[in-house]
């Protein structure tokens, strides 16, 4: 038997909707994206700072190159010389062919760590470009269904990527807070500061959140978790949903503020803490009526006020740098504060901090599941540098980042352990 | 009306109209965009953003240097180019005259063979850059109509400043009208593809130094 059918799935999918994505990628060039576009002068350097084009030398990975359909409907539909691109034909108009093709470009084989953007001589911003790239794929219809889109969606319709409500989270802090001996304030009506979590740390490492219970109940200001906005992990972001992105991050923001928030703190968890500390107010249009911290600048920031003690261990260890905390973020020095504090013997990795290279799940790359090869390619780099740093356990502040180098060493028969800083400092809560 | 006093007269006008209105025209298109106000709290002031900005435009000559075993061939045969370009232009005695004439500013010549040299060395990198571009995987996908006109709209004036140097193959007045005609090409050219990038490098850079100091992240 030859005439075997097509899997349903595929009989019935959608094609990608054309005019969905021509709209979604306009919807959002301003001055800044539109002299990224205007500036490639096609050097090709972007792809030597791409960790998918070093490990396969396959020049469609080539950065630039992934924004190409985004570059061309600008030429063609709003860019200063639009009539004679479209006179010469310079720029095809989108094609679901094309839109589908890009697809593995826009998404699997970007991590929209910015590596292309640190080297780029015109200082483009490709990473940032690539996100307004998702936005319009999004809105066609090509976001990866597994597991990418299908999380985003759910994500989009309950507030959390697995579908968590306020009543399982609240059992599950207060049975974390039990298992682990930590009180835990939850849905308190006033306090200072609020944390909130990523759902990798509620699925895979519940830990974490005692652990931020334990920092917070030492530091000794009012602080609560909240119920009614706690996820902040922002899949949205990742798949180009504009939309979701901006109902969880407005879910969180009001939960936060019903409670007089002078402090939101974002988890262990890189792309939440780009998209609250960065993209939120500007999303809205005014100012958060609080200020935004990742943990580790919380906990750095502690210590350096001395609100927060912690014992001097003995232990040689690495780093993994998240790209949206260091480079991206502004946050790169925070955890060498916490590690000198510790009394860490810090050996740093190669390219270390800023031009770190990313783990290869960023972006939501960790959550497509035929993206696993490139996943792999991309840890290698790490691997090989963590080796070469000598020490036998890795910290993070990401726990994308984490559950991507743990996943990594397992498909390699690694060995080295994979450690959240986040817990390091809750171990060692000085009396 | 001769070749010659047509590129100086009616052909330099022309030429001079269409880059200032075409730069013009490009970079209002960019600016005049709606703008969206960046209402994230800052890490650092104004001012320090600003001087972001400006040490952005400085630093993003040079790649850091982890990734300069990637890149280094390419960027050093691109300052090649580059710098041997800069020396023709304000060291050749023709181009001093020009620009004491327009601006009534000049300075020392440099000798006519030295320039030879440097325009010869100038015109061997942009081959070298063309067969690097025709030969590397990444650079022929990227490459577009615009950058072989480019390279050959900025290959002419050097080639024919050469021919100019020589008076071999032609009569100085002809050859003075070639290469003045493709200078004017390059003017003409420039505001439509990627040589615009003498103006773009400035906002572009900057920009980014300015909206990544907000965040204190790295430039």
């Amino acid at each position: 038997m030859n005439d075997i059918a097509p899997p349903l799935l595929k009989a019935v999918a959608p094609p990608p909707d054309i005019g969905k994505a021509l709209r979604g990628f306009v919807a959002d060039i301003g001055p800044t994206v539109a002299l990224s576009l205007e500036s490639c002068i096609h050097c090709g350097q972007c792809a030597e700072a791409c960790q998918f084009y070093v490990q396969t030398s396959d020049p469609r990975y080539t950065p630039i190159h992934k924004i190409e359909l985004f570059k061309q409907t600008y030429n063609r539909e709003m860019g200063p010389f639009s009539f004679g691109y479209k006179l010469l034909g310079m720029a095809p108009a989108l094609t679901v062919e094309t839109l589908t093709q890009w697809q593995d470009l826009v998404y699997d084989s970007c991590n929209m760590c910015g590596r292309c953007s640190l080297i780029c001589p015109m200082g483009i911003d490709i990473a940032d470009l690539v996100e307004q790239t998702r936005h319009g794929m999004y809105d066609a219809g090509l976001a990866p269904a597994d597991f990418l889109g299908a999380i985003a969606e759910k994500e989009h319709a309950t507030g959390s990527p697995f579908g968590l409500t306020s009543q399982t989270f609240r059992d599950l802090l207060y049975d974390i807070g039990t298992k682990h001996g930590v009180t835990m304030h939850v849905d308190e009506q006033k306090a200072e500061i609020v944390p909130t979590v990523s759902s990798i740390d509620v699925k895979t490492y519940p830990g974490s959140m005692a652990a931020i219970a334990k920092i917070l109940n030492h530091i000794g200001l009012p602080w609560t978790f909240r119920t009614d906005g706690f996820d902040a992990d922002n899949v949205s972001l990742t798949a180009g949903d504009r939309a979701g992105q901006a109902a969880i991050t407005q879910g969180i923001v009001n939960a936060a503020r019903a409670c007089g928030a002078k402090t939101l703190v974002m988890p262990e968890c890189g792309h939440s803490f780009t998209e609250m500390r960065w993209e939120a107010a500007n999303t809205f249009g005014k100012d958060l009526p609080f200020r935004v911290l990742q943990i580790t600048e919380l906990v750095a920031e502690a210590i350096t006020s001395g609100t927060l003690r912690v014992n001097k261990i003995k232990q040689t260890a690495t780093y993994h740098d998240a790209c949206q905390l260091s480079r991206r973020g502004g946050a790169t020095a925070a955890p060498r504060v916490i590690f000198s504090a510790l009394g860490v013997d810090l050996h740093e990795l190669e390219d270390a901090g800023d031009a770190n290279w990313c783990c290869g799940g960023g972006g939501g790359v960790a959550l497509i599941k035929r993206a696993q090869p490139l996943r792999n390619a991309a840890f290698a780099i790490k691997q090989k540098q963590i080796e070469q740093s000598g020490a036998a356990i890795v910290y993070t502040s990401c726990s994308g980042c984490r559950q991507t180098l743990e996943h990594g060493g397992k498909a390699a028969g690694w060995s080295t352990t994979v450690g959240s800083l986040l817990e390091l400092v809750a171990d060692n809560l000085a009396p | 009306m001769t070749l010659l006093s047509f590129a100086r007269g009616p052909a330099m006008q022309a030429a001079t109209l269409i880059l200032i209105a075409g730069m013009f025209w490009r970079l209002s298109a960019i600016v005049f965009l709606r703008r969206r106000v960046a209402h994230a709290a800052a890490r650092h002031p104004f001012g320090a953003r600003l001087l972001s900005g400006a040490v952005t435009i400085m630093s993003r000559s040079l790649p850091r240097r982890t990734f300069w075993p990637r890149v280094g061939e390419g960027v050093a045969l691109a300052y090649v180019f580059h710098i041997g370009l800069l020396i023709v232009l304000i060291g050749g005695a023709p181009h001093i005259l020009i620009i004491h004439e327009v601006f009534g500013v000049a300075w020392p010549d440099l000798p006519k063979g030295v320039i030879v040299v440097v325009s010869g060395v100038t015109m061997a990198s942009l081959i070298l850059l063309l067969v690097r571009r025709l030969t590397h995987p990444v650079l022929r996908l990227l490459s577009k109509p615009d950058d072989y006109i480019s390279w050959t709209i900025v290959l002419l004036p050097v080639a024919t400043g050469i021919l100019l140097s020589g008076e071999t193959v032609a009569s100085y007045g002809t050859l003075l009208a070639l290469h003045i005609l493709s200078i004017e090409a390059l003017m003409i050219w420039l505001p439509f593809g990627k040589l615009m990038h003498v103006a773009l490098v400035f906002a572009s850079r900057g920009m980014m130094g300015y909206n990544f100091s907000r965040k204190g992240a790295a430039t």
